[in-house]
């Protein structure tokens, strides 16, 4: 009886102030088709970040003297040290032949110029979090311990490793801070168009609380509509969403591998999140908006 | 609202006389902007009884009104309902303290986009009667009313003398043992205000305490019941049969009236 009586109430209610309902579930589709393309593209600026700060590495050159005994000894050194992820070992050959194919151009003909290989052996370490980098290079260069006296010096590439940290992090924090601020805009932007289609009905709610009705009893109706309102603009933005991801992302993610690389989150994933956060907020928006309705 | 003793002897003995519905102990009541609405008035209304409450406007009928269904607060003193006082009631309990008062206002406050029945009906709902019930105690309350061939029409579509049987049938659908009604015939012509005076009086006749508040002279007179009158959140008269002014006739109303107005004697405006 109650629970049925709550819905045809709320039925009513739908009905017969449509307009302000309307309003409330066509701002719900609005800010949930923002936060739906936001969301994605938030994951993928991160992930590309995250990607060009993995390769902040630091370099660690061999003295050529060093005896394969003291190279892998080194090796284990490195890999012993705090902050360190992997060590790779690039041998005299390998930064060679590497060289040889950064620039063709001077190796032409000057391969035979250089009597014996120049290049030094050495080990790239990777970090296993780009902003600890600095104390690697310390720890490594502060020497002392035996096993590190085949270092024959420790780059950083400072420059280089200082741009990409800057630039990473500024697009990091300001995606993220983006993402707030739309959270919070969607949130008061669904409150206040929901308070807007309570104030109409304050009347209402004055002569439920005339005739002895429980502050609870005068809420549930409202609650489930904003559930039902919350619910239908969820459902229309995942289809838009749905729309725009068939007729524009799909086909671009198949002719460019780029945009499909960075990890984002799955669709069904997606559309889950979208539809309990709209029927979530509608619902305690119109809750908590009867508050100051309710103190009669 | 009376909590029942539990035990045959309890439930035999009659409620005792004593007890009044209302009873205001030195109530005052200050609004928040400072302004006194009531000022120490005490006041017992016993069960069955028929009160006006009586005085010129902003004297403190509607605060008293408003004090009996704990829309707020008193000041200072104690607003007692069948021997409960109500600074005792929880806010949680205050819903359950007002489906044992039925109200009806000046302005009749009914929910506009529901028909006749459904106004009434609401009052049930909300009390958790069946649907059985409703269906059997709705078209007879609106029978009563004398509303019985507008079930389906919506208020808008109704005369300020209907919408006001309407607001008197929700108030009394329930029984309560307590009916209040502020100003019920503000709006009204004078025929019209006979018969829904008549529609209270009818309810008052089957046991239901009736306090009144107005300021419609005629109706006071010529019921000659209790009248409490107030003048500036004082109580300044209760009399057990009284006019609403005993010291002067119509006509030197009428005298008085045109005396301060400034027009002459036997000067008919027209």
């Amino acid at each position: 009886m109650r629970w049925s009586f709550f819905l045809r109430e709320s039925m009513r209610g739908l009905r017969r102030s449509s307009a302000p309902a309307l309003a409330a579930l066509l701002t719900v589709v609005l800010t949930a088709v923002v936060l739906g393309v936001f969301i994605p593209i938030q994951q993928a600026t991160t992930g590309t970040a995250n990607e060009v700060r993995s390769r902040v590495v630091v370099d660690v050159y061999v003295k050529d003297a060093a005896t394969p005994v003291e190279r892998s000894e080194l090796r284990k050194a490195i890999e012993d040290t705090t902050n360190v992820k992997s060590v790779e070992y690039i041998s005299k050959a390998d930064a060679l032949a590497d060289a040889k194919k950064k620039n063709p151009e001077a190796f032409r003909a000057g391969a035979e110029l250089l009597g014996s290989n120049p290049l030094p052996s050495s080990f790239r370490v990777t970090p296993d979090d780009p902003d600890r980098l600095q104390q690697i290079v310390t720890r490594l260069t502060a020497g002392g311990q035996p096993q590190l006296a085949a270092i024959d010096e420790v780059r950083d590439r400072e420059e280089d490793t200082a741009k990409i940290l800057s630039a990473t992090g500024l697009v990091k924090a300001l995606t993220f801070g983006l993402a707030i601020l739309l959270v919070f805009a969607s949130i008061a932007l669904i409150a206040n168009t929901i308070r807007l289609s309570v104030f109409a009905r304050r009347r209402e709610v004055e002569v439920m609380k005339l005739v002895g009705a429980t502050n609870w009893f005068i809420r549930w109706p409202f609650v489930i509509e904003g559930m039902v309102v919350g619910f239908l603009g969820g459902l229309v933005a995942v289809l838009l969403l749905a729309i725009l991801k068939t007729t524009f992302v799909d086909p671009l993610a198949e002719r460019f591998a780029l945009l499909a690389a960075p990890d984002t989150i799955d669709f069904p994933l997606l559309v889950v999140v979208l539809m309990l956060a709209s029927i979530a907020v509608s619902a305690l928006g119109s809750g908590i908006t009867l508050r100051r309705f309710l103190r009669v | 609202m009376a909590v029942a003793k539990t035990g045959p002897a309890a439930a035999a003995r009659k409620p005792r006389v004593d007890t009044p519905v209302v009873e205001f102990k030195d109530v005052t009541k200050v609004y928040d902007g400072g302004s006194v609405a009531v000022q120490s008035a005490s006041m017992r209304i016993g069960r069955g009884e028929f009160v006006f409450l009586v005085g010129p406007t902003g004297c403190g009928k509607s605060t008293f009104i408003r004090l009996m269904m704990k829309e707020f607060e008193a000041s200072r003193g104690e607003v007692s309902i069948a021997g409960h006082p109500l600074a005792d009631v929880p806010r949680s309990r205050v819903p359950y303290l007002r489906r044992n008062i039925g109200v009806v206002f000046q302005d009749y406050k009914l929910l506009p986009n529901r028909t006749v029945y459904d106004n009434v009906a609401y009052s049930l709902q909300v009390i958790g009667e069946s649907r059985k019930e409703i269906r059997r105690k709705v078209p007879d309350i609106l029978r009563l009313v004398g509303l019985s061939t507008k079930l389906h029409n919506f208020p808008t579509e109704l005369s300020g003398g209907e919408q006001q049987r309407v607001s008197v049938a929700r108030a009394f659908v329930n029984h309560p043992p307590l009916l209040l009604a502020d100003e019920p015939t503000g709006n009204l012509d004078p025929e019209t205000s006979i018969g829904i005076m008549q529609l209270i009086y009818r309810i008052n006749r089957t046991g239901t305490t009736v306090v009144v508040a107005t300021h419609d002279k005629e109706m006071v007179d010529k019921m000659r019941r209790r009248v409490i009158e107030l003048r500036e959140g004082r109580i300044v008269r209760d009399e057990l049969s009284g006019l609403y002014r005993p010291e002067e006739s119509t006509t030197e109303f009428a005298v008085r009236l045109r005396g301060e107005l400034g027009i002459g004697a036997e000067g008919h405006p027209n």
